[in-house]
């Protein structure tokens, strides 16, 4: 589903944030990406989201060459990912509940089928009661499955997620990784960036170790 | 289909929601807007009925045409049978010599005309012109003094030169004063876009990271825009109209001293939906600029 063939990243300033880094990851896989900040995880996860492109080297999802889609076309490649960003990127003015539903508006999903999507994700997540709230008003921990809820209510085949337990208390982090295990179980392909060690080793699973923009592992 | 007009449905309710969202702001831009469609639209209101009133006075111009010495009555009236003929004119009247004599005993010259040793009037014709632009009327003026048997002619035409020159001076001042407030409202337009889409800056970042196409980003603007532009055309509409109410009893005062009576007329049906049509289009224009180089500078990747 995911190839990465001697990929460099080299930001503008000479940054090198990927060196010659080679990744294949299959469909229905979890991939736990760990290091420490700055080990180029979040650039990787960038780079296969069609966020960022590389300075060389092919990264491929879906039999689709990311590095050289048309602008035009990554609108559509990116509905296919679920992201889940660290710093959540809600949207402060409007509700939780209308925050999933940007989504599906923009895919042109509207009215009732819409709500019941909106309403599924939320309850997944466990934030159906609070669908009426103010993303300022959750928790940390709320907020982040809010974004979770966001990434995963158009039936994404693969979720990127970079940090997504940064911040949170224990008891939260296991909370949102059942979430994605349930998520893994039906087929969903998960690519979780993490610093937190003791977390990956809790959960097992495959693991890529990052240092410096290189693999270590 | 369905889903394209839900799209639209949905782009139009954000539009909508940000006004909402700043109710002071839009009704501030709708007034400035309002103005700036009022000025030119108010302008051609005047001149429309500046022309109503002058189109009144045209037909009274007259052409005075005299004849040589030596051609007689029945020639004279033989000719003017023929002028009558000529679809540029209106009304045709023979004056003989006798007759000339006989006005300027009537106008209290008898005494120099009896002193007189023989009538030295020439036979004329008064004419009263169709046709009524400058062109036409110059046209008619030089085939009458072209006749053989025409001595002069008198044209009092020269108002009605003047009359139609300003008049074009004021569909051209109209024409501009449009013109350049067009550009003003696409600017207004442009600017509130702008400030709108930095505004805007985190939904459109988080939109595009979740797949939303340029267009998706775009459309509710141009709905703004374009509905910012109609509002302003209304408010325009609506100053006009109200101040051509105010000023009727004016006008109808000062109609009355001259002992006339004049209805002012506002803008009608036609030129009003232009104005709004092309209001909305400004709107809509200026919206579209601004989407699309601000956007460019809001890119985040």
């Amino acid at each position: 589903m995911i190839e990465l063939d001697s990929v460099t990243k080299r930001y503008p300033g000479g940054h090198e944030a990927l060196i010659d880094f080679s990744l294949s990851i299959q469909q229905g896989e979890i991939v736990f990406l760990t290091g420490h900040s700055g080990a180029g995880k979040s650039t990787l996860l960038k780079l296969i989201a069609a966020i960022e492109r590389p300075t060389s080297g092919h990264v491929v999802v879906n039999g689709q060459n990311v590095g050289r889609m048309r602008r035009a076309v990554l609108p559509y490649f990116r509905r296919n990912i679920g992201l889940i960003f660290q710093d959540h990127k809600l949207l402060y003015d409007r509700s939780v509940f209308d925050n999933v539903l940007l989504p599906l508006h923009i895919q042109g999903v509207t009215g009732n089928d819409a709500a019941k999507r909106v309403r599924a994700a939320l309850d997944k997540v466990g934030l159906l009661k609070r669908d009426k709230a103010r993303p300022i008003t959750l928790s940390g921990g709320e907020q982040q499955r809010l974004c979770i809820a966001r990434a995963i209510v158009t039936r994404p085949k693969l979720v990127l997620a970079d940090e997504p337990t940064a911040n949170l208390d224990d008891a939260y982090a296991d909370d949102i990784m059942e979430t994605f295990r349930a998520f893994n179980q039906i087929g969903v392909t998960l690519l979780i960036s993490t610093h937190d060690q003791a977390l990956v080793a809790r959960y097992g699973g495959r693991r890529v170790d990052l240092a410096q923009g290189r693999q270590v592992t | 289909m369905k889903s394209w007009f839900a799209q639209h449905l949905h782009s139009l309710k954000i539009a909508g929601q940000r006004f909402r969202d700043t109710p002071l702001a839009t009704v501030f831009t709708m007034l400035v807007i309002g103005v700036a469609v009022a000025l030119p639209a108010a302008f051609y209101v005047l001149l429309g009925n500046l022309e109503r009133v002058s189109g009144g006075i045209k037909p009274q111009a007259e052409i005075t045409v005299f004849l040589k010495n030596g051609v007689s009555e029945t020639q004279g009236r033989a000719l003017l049978a023929s002028l009558s003929r000529n679809p540029d004119v209106n009304n045709a009247r023979f004056v003989a010599k006798t007759e000339g004599v006989r006005r300027l005993e009537a106008s209290g010259l008898a005494e120099i005309a009896a002193g007189l040793p023989e009538n030295p009037l020439p036979h004329a014709f008064i004419l009263t012109p169709q046709v009524q632009d400058a062109a036409a009327l110059e046209k008619l003026g030089s085939l009458l003094r072209n006749m053989a048997e025409t001595d002069r002619v008198l044209m009092d035409s020269d108002w009605i030169k003047r009359l139609g020159a300003l008049m074009n001076l004021g569909h051209e001042l109209v024409l501009m004063l449009a013109v350049i407030l067009g550009l003003a409202l696409a600017a207004i337009t442009a600017n509130t876009i702008r400030l709108q889409i930095y505004a805007q800056k985190d939904e459109i970042e988080v939109a595009r990271l979740i797949g939303a196409t340029d267009r998706f980003i775009r459309r509710p603007f141009l709905y703004f825009g374009g509905i910012q532009g109609l509002a302003g055309g209304l408010a325009g509409w609506l100053l006009v109209t109200l101040g051509g109410w105010l000023v009727q009893g004016s006008v109808n005062r000062v109609a009355v001293a001259y002992g006339a009576h004049f209805e002012l007329t506002g803008l009608d049906l036609a030129s009003s939906l232009l104005l709004l049509a092309v209001s909305a289009l400004l709107g809509w224009l200026g919206a579209f600029f601004a989407v699309g180089q601000t956007l460019r500078d809001v890119e985040t990747f």
